[in-house]
């Protein structure tokens, strides 16, 4: 699988001056242990797809929580969905318009701590040249060298005038697109 | 009087798995040609349910025949003609299992699992593999094409019994036989 992370260290580094010895940041993407899955349903089956390429941007310092931030941008065209079918039509112009819209992008404006290892990004999703609000939930598993930031949210995809025309029937394919990401940075 | 006939739960399931399976066939040609629309969708859907459904009534109907065997051959039909008579039911009774699961795992390896009507699901037996997707559709349309060749030797050879060799075979198996049975 060709699977292509690039992870900037945009950093809030820099604001770390007084923090406990134990705190560590969490940075570098591990691109083989990440995955962006997505879940759509088409008379009422779900069929599993996934994006083959994305970039993701995480800051995440598990002693400040609240100042983390994060960028995720798919490449809509690396996207899988479910069946070479599918995959032709969906990069198409009533889908995501590949051509005009090559990619979709989560970024975050600010993280809620919800308890435990709980949190929420708020921020915007940007997809086919349209911009919504969005809040992603997340859960954040340390485990030694590394962390893992692992969520599902669901996107209403006419929201985003995502498949157009005839294929905007909800009762054919759902208007709710779940999408579900793991995505594993190695510590600083 | 009813010795010779098939029971009216034979004949009812008889012409009901016939009249789905033609229409399964025939639907069966027309979409896999398709371009990817909603409508697409909605044709393969309905494709799978209805192949969920005559696979029971088929199983309907084997247990049926069962508890209810069917009336015997007619006295002098020679030797070969009833070990191909019995040859061919024994063969369609095959394929009209073999290939509604032939058609379920096909969907499995596809990534599609089967939902019947779209509320009870079946399990994936086979996970996604499009190899074996491919191999299990070029089964599904060769065991289809086998079903019609022996559909239409089965409904011949009723046809032959019935206008050359002018017994009741095909008399005991229709729904309304007043007219055509020669018993009477």
């Amino acid at each position: 699988m060709i699977r292509r992370l690039i992870l900037s260290t945009s950093v809030s580094a820099l604001a770390l001056g007084g923090m406990p010895a134990q705190a560590v940041e969490y940075g570098t993407l591990q691109a083989a242990k990440s995955s962006v899955a997505l879940t759509s349903k088409q008379m009422g089956v779900a069929v599993d797809g996934h994006f083959k390429k994305f970039n993701a941007t995480i800051s995440f310092d598990p002693a400040k929580p609240t100042a983390a931030s994060a960028r995720i941008d798919l490449d809509l065209n690396s996207v899988d969905a479910g069946s070479p079918d599918a995959n032709d039509e969906v990069v198409g112009k009533p889908w995501f318009n590949v051509k005009v819209f090559p990619t979709a992008s989560f970024v975050s404006s600010s993280v809620k701590a919800l308890g435990g290892d709980r949190y929420e990004a708020i921020g915007k999703l940007n997809i086919k040249g349209k911009s919504q609000d969005a809040v992603l939930p997340f859960t954040v598993k340390q485990d030694g060298s590394s962390a893992t930031f692992a969520g599902s949210f669901t996107v209403k995809r006419l929201d985003f005038a995502i498949g157009e025309g005839a294929w905007s029937d909800v009762g054919t394919v759902a208007n709710e697109v779940q999408v579900k990401f793991n995505l594993v940075a190695a510590k600083k | 009087m009813t010795r010779n006939r098939y029971t009216a739960t034979a004949i009812g399931l008889h012409w009901l798995i016939a009249l789905v399976l033609i229409g399964l066939f025939g639907v069966g040609l027309y979409m896999t040609g398709l371009k990817l629309s909603p409508q697409k969708l909605q044709i393969y859907s309905w494709h799978k349910w209805a192949g969920v459904t005559v696979f029971l009534l088929v199983l309907a109907r084997i247990a049926w025949r069962i508890g209810h065997p069917p009336p015997p051959d007619p006295a002098g039909m020679p030797r070969w003609q009833v070990v191909a008579a019995h040859g061919v039911h024994h063969l369609l009774y095959l394929l009209m299992i073999a290939i509604p699961l032939s058609g379920w795992l096909m969907s499995s390896a596809k990534g599609f699992q089967t939902v019947w009507f779209g509320v009870l699901p079946l399990p994936d037996l086979l996970d996604k593999n499009k190899e074996l997707g491919d191999l299990l559709q070029a089964v599904h349309k060769f065991l289809n094409y086998s079903l019609a060749g022996l559909v239409l030797a089965h409904a011949g050879a009723a046809l032959k019994h019935h206008l050359i060799d002018r017994d009741d075979v095909l008399a005991r198996m229709l729904p309304i036989s007043r007219f055509l049975d020669k018993n009477r």
